[in-house]
C-alpha cells in the first residue's frame, strides 16, 4: 500500500471564522468589535445601567403612565406611518429621476438630500410657518377642515420631510442600474404597461425600498429637533417620547429619563431586527 | 409567416442606420444576419420586432402591414444576447410569464400554462430546473430557458439578438447544435443577428451580410463564401489576401509582371484580385515572393509572403512543406475573384478540369 492509502482520511477541517482566502478577519473583526463597543454598545449598556435603578415596579409604573404610553405610540405610530408613505413617494421619485431627462433634474437630484443637510430644528420652523394657519399651506387646508399644525399629522409630515432622502437613495442606484431590455422582453412576450411596471419592475424594487423604510423608520422614531417646533407638544396628544426624555432630564429624573430610553431602545431593536429579517428573506431568494 | 421588408429605413437622429432595405424572409427558414458591429444588424432585427419604429419603408408580416402594430401584439418572440431574464422570479415563472400577464379572458387555465412549462422545458433540456432562480444558473442554460420563455407564446416568427454572444466557445458550439435542433423540430421561422461568420456559415439556411446599413449580400452560406459578391463580402467572410492589379486586353498585370488566370477577362483598368490563402497553389510558374514569418494554423502552415512588386499576401501550406524566412517561392493563384472598381466581378478556377480554366459570374 502506498502512503496515500495508509494516511487517515484527513478529517473535514473545523468551520473557523478564519478560513477562506480573504486575510486579515480576525484583525478587522477585532477592531470592528471594539469600535462598535465603544461607540454604541458601551453608551447603552451604561443606559440600561442607569436604568436598571428604576426595578421592575418602576418600569410597571412608568408604562403604566398614559404620559409616557401616548408619547411612545406617538413616536412609533408616527414614524411608522412617515415611513410607509416615504416608500411609496421614495421610490416615485427615485423612479422619476433615474428614468426621465428633464430639464433641472440634477437641480431636484440634489434637493432630494436636503433633509439630511438642514438643521432639524430649521426643518421644523420652515414647516410650522408653512402648515400653521396663517401659512401658505395651513391657509389652504384650513377651510377644508384639515390641520397639520400643532396636531398628529403635523409630526407624520415633519417625519415624511426628514425621512424621504433615505427611501430615495437606497432605491434610485437599483433603478439606475436596471436592464432597459428586461421591459423590452416583458413587452415582446405581450405584457401591458401595468404588468411591466407591476411584475417586473417593481418586484426588485422591494428589498431596497424596505431597507430604506427601516433607515425612515429609524430616524423617525429618534426625531426630535423638527418635531417639537411643529407639534405643539400638548402632553398625551402630540408630545413624543424624545421630547418626554428632554422634560424628565429637565426635572433631574435621570431615572425616569433612562427608562423611557431603554424602552425606545428595546422596541427599535426589535422592530428593526424583525424588518431585517423580513429584508433577508425577500433577497435571498434572488 | 414569412416576412416581407420593402424600403426599410432608420435613422437615429442624423446618423443613418439602414438605408432603404429590401429583404424577402420565408416562412420556416433560418436566417442570418451578419455584419461587423455597426452594421445595423441588431437595428434591423428591433425594428422588425417592433422594438424601433422605422424612420420609413414597410415590414409585412405575410399579407397584414406590421409596421402599424405594436410590438405587444405583434406575436414575436425575441431573444437578448443578454438573456433579459426576470430575476426575481424562478425559471418556470419566467417561462410562464407571457401566459400570466395576458387578460384574463385569454389567458390558459392553470393547469394548461403548467403543462406549456413543462414541455418548453424539455425542450430547451433543464426538465429540473423549474424552481431555480436565473442567477443560479449558467450562462447557457440562461439563454435556453430566455428561448422557452420566447416561445411559450407561440411567437408568428422568432428573433435572436447574438444569442451565444455572451458564452464562452464551447458553449456556443453546442448551443449552435442545439438551436438548429430546435428550430428543425419547432419549424419557426427564425431570425438571428451574428457577427461570427462560423456561427452564420453553419447555423442558417440563409446569410444576409450588412455593411453600414445596407445588403451586401443574401444567399446560402455556399454562395457568401465560394462567390462573394463584394469586395467587402470577401474580406468579411474568411480569411484573404486582397491584391491591386492592372487588367489590359483581357491579361492581369501585378506590379508591371503579366499573370496568367487562363481566362480572357472583359473590362480594364485598375482592379483587385482577391484569394483566399488556401486557394494558392505553388509551381514552376506564375508569381514569385519571399517567405515572412510562418504559423501553424488549424490544419494548414500559413505563410507570410511577400509577393515581388505587390506586397503581402497570406498563404496556406500543407504542414509538412517546410519553408523558412528568405526562401522564395513560386505560386499561381487557384481559385481567384477579380473585382473592378465599377463594381463588377469575376471569378476563376485552375480546378474545374486539368489543364482549363472555368470562369464564373
Amino acid at each position: 500500500m502506498t502512503d496515500l492509502t495508509m494516511s487517515p482520511a484527513p478529517a473535514r477541517p473545523a468551520r473557523s471564522l478564519v478560513t477562506g482566502v480573504l486575510p486579515g478577519f480576525g484583525l478587522a473583526f477585532g477592531w470592528t468589535l471594539v469600535w462598535l463597543s465603544f461607540i454604541v454598545l458601551l453608551p447603552l449598556a451604561a443606559l440600561a445601567w442607569k436604568a436598571s435603578g428604576l426595578g421592575i415596579d418602576g418600569f410597571v409604573a412608568l408604562l403604566a403612565s398614559p404620559r409616557v404610553r401616548a408619547a411612545l405610540e406617538l413616536s412609533f405610530g408616527a414614524a411608522l406611518i412617515a415611513a410607509l408613505i416615504n416608500a411609496v413617494f421614495g421610490v416615485l421619485v427615485a423612479w422619476v429621476l433615474t428614468r426621465y431627462r428633464f430639464p433641472g433634474r440634477s437641480l431636484v437630484d440634489a434637493a432630494v438630500d436636503l433633509p439630511f443637510a438642514l438643521p432639524t430644528a430649521v426643518a421644523g420652523i420652515t414647516l410650522a410657518a408653512l402648515f400653521a394657519r396663517n401659512g401658505w399651506l395651513g391657509g389652504l387646508l384650513a377651510p377644508l377642515g384639515i390641520e397639520v399644525a400643532y396636531s398628529r399629522a403635523g409630526v407624520v409630515v415633519a417625519l415624511v420631510f426628514v425621512g424621504l432622502p433615505f427611501v430615495v437613495r437606497t432605491v434610485q442606484p437599483l433603478l439606475a442600474d436596471f436592464d432597459r431590455e428586461v421591459e423590452e422582453a416583458a413587452a415582446t412576450l405581450g405584457a401591458s404597461r401595468a404588468a411591466t411596471v407591476f411584475r417586473v419592475l417593481l418586484p426588485p424594487l422591494v428589498p431596497a425600498a424596505l431597507t430604506g423604510f427601516t433607515l425612515a423608520f429609524a430616524r423617525g422614531v429618534g426625531e426630535y429637533g423638527s418635531i417639537v417646533f411643529i407639534a405643539g407638544n400638548m402632553p398625551g396628544v402630540t408630545e413624543i417620547a424624545p421630547l418626554l426624555v428632554v422634560i424628565k432630564l429637565e426635572e433631574f429624573d435621570y431615572v425616569g429619563a433612562t427608562g423611557i430610553a431603554v424602552v425606545m431602545l428595546a422596541v427599535s431593536f426589535a422592530l428593526l431586527f424583525a424588518i431585517n429579517a423580513l429584508q433577508h428573506w425577500t433577497e435571498k431568494r434572488w | 409567416m414569412d416576412i416581407r421588408i420593402r424600403g426599410l429605413a432608420k435613422d437615429f437622429g442624423d446618423f443613418p442606420a439602414l438605408h432603404g432595405l429590401d429583404l424577402d424572409i420565408r416562412s420556416g427558414e433560418l436566417l442570418a444576419l451578419l455584419g461587423p458591429s455597426g452594421s445595423g444588424k441588431t437595428t434591423l432585427l428591433r425594428v422588425l420586432a417592433g422594438l424601433e419604429q422605422p424612420s420609413a419603408g414597410r415590414v409585412l408580416f405575410g399579407e397584414e402591414d406590421a409596421s402599424a402594430t405594436p410590438v405587444r401584439e405583434r406575436r414575436v418572440g425575441f431573444v437578448f444576447q443578454h438573456y433579459a431574464l426576470f430575476r426575481h422570479m424562478t425559471v418556470a415563472e419566467n417561462i410562464a410569464f407571457g401566459l400570466t400577464s395576458r387578460r384574463k379572458s385569454e389567458r390558459p387555465s392553470r393547469a394548461e400554462i403548467a403543462r406549456r412549462v413543462a414541455d418548453l422545458l424539455d425542450l430547451v433540456q433543464l426538465p429540473t430546473l423549474a424552481k431555480r432562480y436565473p442567477s443560479q444558473l449558467s450562462g447557457g442554460q440562461r439563454q435556453r430557458v430566455a428561448l422557452a420563455r420566447a416561445l411559450a407564446v407561440e411567437p408568428r416568427v422568432l428573433f435572436l439578438d447574438e444569442p451565444f454572444g455572451a458564452l464562452d466557445a464551447q458553449v456556443r458550439k453546442d448551443l449552435r447544435k442545439w438551436l438548429r435542433d430546435i428550430h428543425d423540430r419547432t419549424g419557426y421561422t427564425t431570425v438571428f443577428v451574428t457577427h461570427d461568420q462560423d456561427e452564420a456559415l453553419e447555423l442558417a439556411d440563409r446569410v444576409v451580410v450588412l455593411n453600414k446599413g445596407r445588403i451586401e449580400q443574401i444567399g446560402t452560406p455556399d454562395e457568401i463564401y465560394d462567390a462573394p459578391a463584394s469586395p467587402f463580402v470577401f474580406d468579411f467572410i474568411g480569411d484573404a489576401s486582397r491584391i491591386p492589379v492592372t487588367v489590359e486586353h483581357g491579361r492581369v498585370a501585378i506590379g508591371g509582371r503579366r499573370l496568367d488566370l487562363g481566362v480572357d477577362l472583359a473590362g480594364a483598368g485598375a482592379a483587385t484580385l482577391f484569394v483566399r490563402p488556401q486557394h494558392w497553389r505553388l509551381g514552376e510558374t506564375g508569381l514569385a515572393g519571399t517567405v515572412g514569418a510562418t504559423r501553424r494554423h488549424g490544419t494548414a502552415r500559413r505563410v507570410d509572403l511577400t509577393l515581388d512588386g505587390a506586397g503581402p499576401v497570406e498563404i496556406d501550406l500543407a504542414p509538412e512543406i517546410t519553408v523558412a524566412a528568405g526562401d522564395r517561392l513560386t505560386l499561381t493563384p487557384a481559385r481567384w475573384r477579380i473585382f473592378f472598381e465599377d463594381g463588377r466581378s469575376i471569378g476563376g478556377s485552375l480546378d474545374a478540369a486539368p489543364g482549363t480554366t472555368r470562369a464564373f459570374g
